[in-house]
């Protein structure tokens, strides 16, 4: 008896027709962007110096795990997925991926990124990133997504790892400018998500995801953002405060906060029509932009420093 | 007895459209650059790991 079947029953239709690009795609590479962004902050903040090929290494791990939990999210949603307009294109709904190959995907790139960073860095680091992957995938896919509208607000935890992770990669050990830059994107995911959700809330609702504004309504939606954004603004200024950062990051950070809290106040203020649609969204583009200024002024003037600047 | 496909063995195979073809080569390609280049940085990792201690140690 042959081990391979004769083939006879095989419909050729299953074939996979995927290519790399929709692999890629799994991974979320514009999530993975800001991971690596955020990531190597916590890198460059971190008091020692990394070799170059081990910093390479790590923040290559770091993207590697963050990927891996992005195919386990798609594969755990793809139901929600195929009836979200902004997610009907993804590889598994779209039918370009089987369920199984994202699952196979992602748990392969889990263990091999945890081994990965652990080989190249530390088993500390690897840690970290082990439960990061864990937090993403079960914590808050399997578990807050589907259960409670606080589930951005837990789960952005997962988001705000890869700081200390890549921290812990330089150093071994889990620093408090490494907390602090944790805590900012922590602080920021409510805003910037109930943001989008309040112009996407139709969508949210027929996928049966239990977001703020189709659970507790659009005005106290309105409200969590604007304490949200509050708490954020100070924090966003702490590394300065706390002396991780220079004078310069002092004043970008509190201006940009500033402009966010405006932001905020006017998505409080304006409730109806197109206006307060618009508002949303503004806060939802400037929310990006705001994290992205504040990282990019923390990495450019650590590399100046590093330079001898 | 023939070790070789006939003609007629060859119809009851598994065809693979041109696109199912084209799609399989790309992914293999993918897969093998990506292998390579691994293999390539854990080779680097090592050197950056150990650098000259790499062969101070007892045999």
């Amino acid at each position: 008896m042959s081990l391979v079947s004769d083939q006879k029953g095989f419909d050729p239709a299953l074939v996979s027709l995927a290519g790399p690009g929709d692999y890629f795609e799994l991974l979320k590479p514009r999530v993975m962007s800001l991971v690596i962004f955020t990531a190597l902050a916590g890198l460059l903040i971190a008091p020692v110096k990394i070799n170059p090929v081990l910093g390479f290494t790590a923040l290559l791990a770091i993207a590697i795990g963050a990927g891996a939990s992005g195919a386990l999210n798609m594969w755990y949603d793809a139901d929600i997925d195929a009836v979200m307009s902004r997610t009907k294109t993804r590889p598994i709904p779209s039918g370009r991926v089987q369920p199984g190959e994202a699952l196979a995907f992602g748990l392969f790139l889990s263990v091999f990124s945890v081994m990965l960073l652990g080989i190249a860095t530390n088993w500390l680091a690897a840690g970290l990133l082990a439960f990061t992957i864990f937090f993403y995938a079960v914590v808050y896919s399997m578990w807050l997504k589907r259960s409670t509208p606080q589930n951005i607000v837990i789960g952005g935890a997962a988001g705000a790892f890869p700081p200390v992770v890549a921290y812990a990669a330089a150093t071994g050990s889990i620093g408090l400018s490494s907390v602090v830059l944790f805590a900012i994107i922590f602080m920021w995911t409510p805003p910037h998500f109930w943001a989008l959700a309040l112009v996407k809330s139709q969508d949210y609702a027929a996928a049966g995801v239990p977001m703020m504004p189709n659970v507790k309504g659009p005005d106290r939606t309105r409200l969590e953002i604007l304490i949200y954004t509050i708490l954020l603004v100070p924090l966003g200024v702490s590394p300065w405060v706390l002396g991780f950062t220079s004078p310069v990051y002092g004043v970008v950070s509190a201006v940009c906060g500033l402009a966010m809290l405006a932001l905020a106040i006017r998505v409080w203020l304006v409730r109806t029509g197109a206006v307060a649609d618009r508002a949303a969204k503004q806060l939802f583009g400037f929310s990006i932009l705001y994290l992205f200024i504040l990282f990019a002024v923390v990495v450019v003037e650590n590399v100046l420093v590093r330079w001898g600047f | 007895m023939a070790d070789h496909p006939t003609e007629n063995d060859k119809s009851t195979g598994i065809r693979l459209t041109p696109e199912q073809q084209k799609r399989r080569r790309a992914r293999n390609l993918a897969l093998g650059l990506t292998i390579g280049f691994f293999a390539l940085l854990f080779y680097v990792i090592t050197w950056a790991k150990l650098g000259a201690g790499m062969f101070d140690r007892p045999l």
